[in-house]
C-alpha cells in the first residue's frame, strides 16, 4: 500500500484509499506514543525543513514532535527572523535550503497555493501545513482520526462545521475529507461568514440556526473567529457573535442528545466556545492535539520514500 | 510449489514446540510470549492454544510485535504497518519471541530493536516453526525450532491459510 501522491498539498488531491491508509497508519503511531520509548527509527536518515511563513504554535510543535519521534533531522525556519525579511523570494529560499540536502518540506504560508507552486519547481516532498484560506490537510486528517476514534467510522456521521467558514482552510479541508469518506456535513454561521455558493459547489447543507444544527449533528467542529483575516466588518461585535453563534453549557444541555465538541485551536474563550463547554467531558479538543502528532507521523512516514522521486 | 507441512503436520509441530517450551519454562513462570507480525502471530495464537491445553492454564496472553517502523530496507519501499500490541510489561521477564520462519535474521534483529523500546527483559529466546539455516546474514539463532530445512536463497517459505481455513507451510520458487 502506498499513497497515490508524492506531496500532501490538500485533501482535494487525495483518494479515499489514501485517507484510509493515513488514518490506519496513524493508529499504529498512536501506539508508539504510548510506549516507554516513544520513538521509532523509521526516518533516521531523512532531513525535514519546517518553513513557517505564518505564525503557528500547535501545528509547528506537532510537526516538530512528529519528526523527532520518527528520528528525522529537522530544521526550523520562521519568516520573521530569516532572509525572507530581506526580500528573498520563496523559491530562492527553498532552493538554498534544498542545496543543503533536505528531503522534505513542511510549509505554512499566508498565500493560498504557495505549496502547490513550490511542488512544481522542487524535487522534495511537500506537506502543506496551511496555505492562506485554501487548505490545512493535516488538521482535517487529525479531526477525522479523532472522530473515528470516538465513533468507529466516518461513513454516515453527522458533522456540523460552525463559525467562520469564509476564511477557514480548516473548514475547506474538513468538507473535502468528510465528503470523500461519506459523512454528512452541515455548515453553520452568520450569512456573512459563509461563502455564497458553497451549497452548490460542495456537497454541504447551509444553516444559519445554531440550535437546529446542534440538534441535528453528532459532532460539532467549532472554528475560531479569525479576526486577523477579516479586512471588512462581517459582524457587528464579538458580543453579538457570541449571542447568536457562541456555544455555551445551557445550549448543550438543552439539546435532544449529547454531542461531541471539537475545535482546531486556538480557542477564543467566551466567543465561539465557553470554558464550561471547551473543558467539559463532551469536548475532545485535547485528544485532537494528541492525535495530531500520530497523524503527522503517518503523513511524514508515508511520504518519505525518496525512491518515488 | 511444495507443501512442507500439511495442516496436521503443522499442528503436530506446534504441539511438539509447546511441550519443549514448557519443559524449559514450567508453567511459563515469569515468561511472556510475543509473536512477530504476521506469520509469527498466527503461529503464536496456535501455540497459546496448545500451551493452555498442555499446561492446563486458563489465561495466556500473546503480545503482537510489528517491525515495519524498524525495517532496514526502508529506502526501497514504504510499507503500511500491522497492529502492534504488547499488553503486559516485559521488564525482567523471559520473552519468547515467536516467528514462523527464520531466514536471514534481519526480521529478528529488527524485532529485538522493537522489544527493547518496551523495556529491559531478563532474556529473549527465539522460537520458530522453520529454520532456513544456511541463509543467515546476522549472527542470530533460534532456541526452539520446529524443523530445519535446506532451501535455495530465492525460494519463499510461508505459512499459508487455505480457503478452508487450514494452515500449510508452503515452499515456492519465486
Amino acid at each position: 500500500m502506498q499513497l497515490s501522491t508524492r506531496h500532501l498539498l490538500g485533501i482535494k488531491e487525495l483518494l479515499p484509499a489514501d485517507i484510509s491508509l493515513i488514518l490506519s497508519t496513524a493508529e499504529q503511531f498512536k501506539e508508539v506514543l504510548q510506549r516507554p520509548v516513544k520513538k521509532v527509527p523509521s526516518l533516521r536518515d531523512v532531513t525535514i525543513v519546517n518553513l513557517f511563513y505564518e505564525n503557528s504554535t500547535r501545528t509547528r510543535f506537532s510537526f516538530e514532535l512528529a519528526q523527532k519521534r520518527l528520528s528525522a533531522d529537522t530544521l526550523n525556519f520562521a519568516a520573521s527572523s530569516s532572509s525572507a525579511a530581506k526580500g528573498e523570494t520563496l523559491l530562492d529560499t527553498v532552493n538554498n535550503i534544498l542545496s543543503m540536502k533536505v528531503d522534505m518540506v513542511v510549509m505554512r504560508h499566508s498565500s493560498s497555493g504557495a505549496p502547490h507552486f513550490l511542488s512544481k519547481h522542487i524535487p522534495a516532498a511537500i506537506i502543506n501545513a496551511g496555505d492562506g484560506i485554501n487548505e490545512h490537510p493535516t488538521q482535517a486528517l487529525l479531526d477525522a482520526y479523532s472522530i473515528v476514534e470516538k465513533f468507529g467510522t466516518l461513513k454516515g456521521r453527522k458533522v456540523a462545521i460552525i463559525g467562520d467558514i469564509l476564511h477557514s482552510r480548516v473548514a475547506q479541508s474538513n468538507i473535502h475529507l468528510l465528503n470523500k469518506m461519506g459523512a454528512e456535513v452541515v455548515v453553520c454561521g452568520p450569512p456573512t461568514l459563509i461563502p455564497k455558493h458553497i451549497q452548490a459547489a460542495w456537497n454541504v447543507t447551509v444553516s444559519y440556526d445554531l440550535r437546529e444544527t446542534l440538534n441535528w449533528c453528532e459532532v460539532a467542529n467549532v472554528l475560531r473567529i479569525q479576526l486577523e483575516r477579516q479586512n471588512q466588518v462581517l459582524f457587528s461585535s464579538l458580543r453579538e457573535y457570541r449571542l447568536h453563534y457562541g456555544i455555551n453549557r445551557a445550549l448543550l444541555d438543552g439539546l435532544s442528545k449529547p454531542i461531541t465538541v471539537m475545535h482546531p485551536g486556538p480557542i477564543n474563550r467566551g466567543v465561539e466556545l465557553d470554558s464550561d463547554v471547551a473543558d467539559s467531558h463532551q469536548s475532545i479538543i485535547l485528544q485532537q492535539v494528541e492525535n495530531g502528532v500520530a497523524v503527522r507521523m503517518a503523513v511524514l512516514y508515508l511520504l518519505s520514500n525518496r525512491n518515488n522521486a | 510449489m511444495q507443501t512442507i507441512l500439511t495442516n496436521s503436520a503443522y499442528l503436530q509441530a506446534v504441539a511438539d514446540l509447546a511441550s519443549v517450551l514448557l519443559e524449559k519454562h514450567p508453567g511459563l513462570h515469569n515468561t511472556v510470549l510475543v509473536g512477530v507480525q504476521q506469520g509469527g502471530v498466527v503461529l503464536g495464537w496456535d501455540l497459546v492454544r496448545e500451551i493452555k491445553k498442555q499446561a492446563g492454564v486458563a489465561e495466556l496472553e500473546l503480545g503482537l510485535l510489528d517491525i515495519t517502523f524498524y525495517r532496514d530496507d526502508f529506502r526501497t519501499s514504504v510499507l503500511a504497518p500491522d497492529r502492534m500490541n504488547i499488553p503486559f510489561s516485559i521488564e525482567d521477564k523471559s520473552v519468547i519471541l515467536i516467528d514462523d520462519v527464520l531466514f536471514t535474521g534481519r526480521t529478528i534483529k529488527a524485532a529485538l530493536d522493537v522489544l527493547l523500546d518496551y523495556g529491559r527483559p531478563e532474556r529473549v529466546e527465539l522460537l520458530v516453526l522453520a529454520d532456513r539455516k544456511e541463509h543467515r546474514q546476522f549472527p542470530i539463532q533460534a532456541d526452539f525450532v520446529g524443523l530445519s530445512l535446506t532451501t535455495s536463497k530465492n525460494q519463499k517459505l510461508k505459512l499459508i491459510r487455505t480457503e478452508g481455513g487450514e494452515l500449510n507451510l508452503i515452499l515456492r520458487d519465486s
